[in-house]
């Protein structure tokens, strides 16, 4: 297996996109940083940024990398390589990949600027979130034969993930006013590793007060060690989850 | 060697094959004869694995294929159309396959074909700036590179000049008389007359005879493979 992810990683490291990746981050982090005086607040703006960026390029670059790689994929399989030592060396591979530009290029900035426990969990998410939409991504290569149809799913999960959830969340919220959904929505929240990214790191900031009485249950939940815990279980789950069922499928998959 | 019994498989609607079962032994050297989308190719695939059989069940040297892999590394596969990753040399690709099979033992490879081709020179060349000859080329040094003890071939000569595929024809009748087990399918029947001992011919998906040459012309009464297999078509 470590042969393979050794190939795929040389592969992926060539990639002029991949290069330009890891400088557009390390831009991005070191110009927030420089404009705002307090790190907290450069912390706060780079997380927004973190949130979108991270995953669609993880989601979009992993995507297209399996597709460009059928023939590679296709030589492999006549080989006597086991179908799962395949793909696995295929998600370490992209996720070692992702996650070392993520280091570089956000990892560093953080690092200097804000190297406290707030900073470093950022950086953990930021990778979680990397390999988390990696194994999403070849879930949704696995699962469609077409190329451009692929693609285009992948990014659609993204949309779903960075922007229709969150509306979904809001109609609830106003249809359900009058009730008592704080405690849902911590449930609810869980559906969505970008959402629970979000409020992980912001918990952590102190700034949930700007939340209201929303923030107030999301501290008391995510506040203690418990909660903490247990978002990062089910953010690990949105890694294996994903990962578990597209090996499945792969294994029966006719090249 | 290879025992394939009742094997069918299904794209959607289409039947690619169609409860095959066929039975090829060591020291056979065998053509795979059939019209275009007869199941010759899926049926090479469900051997090497990249396509799971919906029903039926294949074994290779007495072990059954599903959910096994060590067996792959007694064959030596040249697909049909030759698909290598763009970005990388022959050079990498061959070096990639040694790594990849675990050996880096010179003496066990057989690196006879890299050099009658003339693919030493050509080395640093990337993959896809390669004509579809070279490839083929490429294809063939790879499936012979490892000694396998099976070897199959779909369509081997398609797309070789004259003199590199007298050379594959020529390494192909040297193997055979190793005692190995070769698969080919072509559809230039005049170039198999020295090659093979054994004609499987399919139609549909199913087997239609699996026989010796010898036993095709007493039946046919033709000397010649490509008439023989005109006459039986025509008799269909």
């Amino acid at each position: 297996m470590k042969k393979v992810i050794k190939y795929v990683v040389i592969d992926i490291l060539r990639n002029r996109i991949m290069m330009a990746y890891t400088l557009f981050l390390m831009v991005l982090s070191f110009s927030i940083f420089g404009l705002e005086d307090n790190s907290a607040k450069g912390l706060l703006g780079l997380l927004n940024i973190i949130l979108i960026i991270v995953p669609l390029v993880s989601i979009v670059f992993s995507t297209i990398y399996v597709y460009n790689s059928a023939e590679f994929i296709e030589l492999l399989v006549s080989q006597p390589l086991k179908r799962k030592t395949i793909w696995m060396s295929l998600f370490f591979g992209l996720s070692i990949s992702m996650v070392l530009a993520f280091l570089i290029g956000a990892g560093i900035p953080v690092f200097i600027y804000q190297a406290d426990i707030t900073g470093m969990m950022m950086i953990l998410i930021g990778v979680l979130l990397s390999v988390i939409f990696v194994a999403v991504a070849m879930l949704a290569a696995v699962k469609t034969r077409d190329k451009a149809k692929g693609i285009g799913v992948a990014i659609l999960l993204w949309l779903y993930f960075a922007l229709l959830f969150d509306g979904f969340v809001l109609f609830i919220l106003f249809q359900f006013a009058d009730y008592p959904v704080e405690k849902a929505m911590i449930a609810i929240s869980m559906f969505n590793p970008l959402d629970l990214a979000r409020i992980m790191i912001l918990l952590k900031m102190d700034v949930s007060a700007l939340m209201g009485y929303t923030g107030a249950v999301f501290k008391d939940f995510f506040g203690t060690e418990l909660g903490m815990g247990l978002s990062f279980v089910v953010l690990l789950i949105w890694i294996f989850l994903p990962l578990g069922i597209s090996t499945k499928r792969f294994k029966s998959k006719d090249l | 060697m290879i025992i394939a019994t009742n094997v069918s498989k299904k794209f959607g609607s289409l039947t690619a094959l169609n409860d095959f079962s066929v039975t090829c032994n060591k020291g056979e050297c065998i053509a795979l004869i059939g019209p275009n989308g007869s199941g010759k190719t899926t049926f090479i695939k469900t051997i090497l694995g990249m396509v799971v059989c919906d029903s039926g069940f294949i074994t290779v040297n007495g072990c059954n294929i599903k959910n096994h892999w060590e067996y792959r590394s007694r064959i030596g596969y040249m697909p049909q159309i030759g698909r290598y990753p763009d970005n990388m040399t022959i050079g990498q690709v061959l070096d990639m396959m040694k790594d990849i099979r675990g050996k880096q033992n010179k003496n066990l490879l057989d690196e006879d074909l890299i050099i009658s081709f003339g693919l030493q020179p050509l080395m640093n060349k990337r993959m896809r700036t390669l004509s579809g000859g070279t490839r083929q080329k490429v294809s063939a040094a790879l499936a012979f590179l490892f000694n396998p003890e099976l070897l199959i071939l779909d369509e081997p000569t398609a797309g070789l000049d004259p003199v590199s595929s007298e050379i594959l024809k020529e390494k192909i009748i040297s193997e055979k008389q190793k005692g190995k087990l070769i698969l080919i399918t072509s559809h230039v029947l005049s170039e198999l007359d020295d090659l093979v001992t054994q004609v499987i011919y399919m139609q549909d998906g199913c087997l239609c005879f699996h026989k010796t040459i010898e036993q095709l012309s007493i039946d046919t009464g033709q000397v010649k493979l490509a008439k023989a297999i005109a006459q039986v078509m025509q008799n269909k």
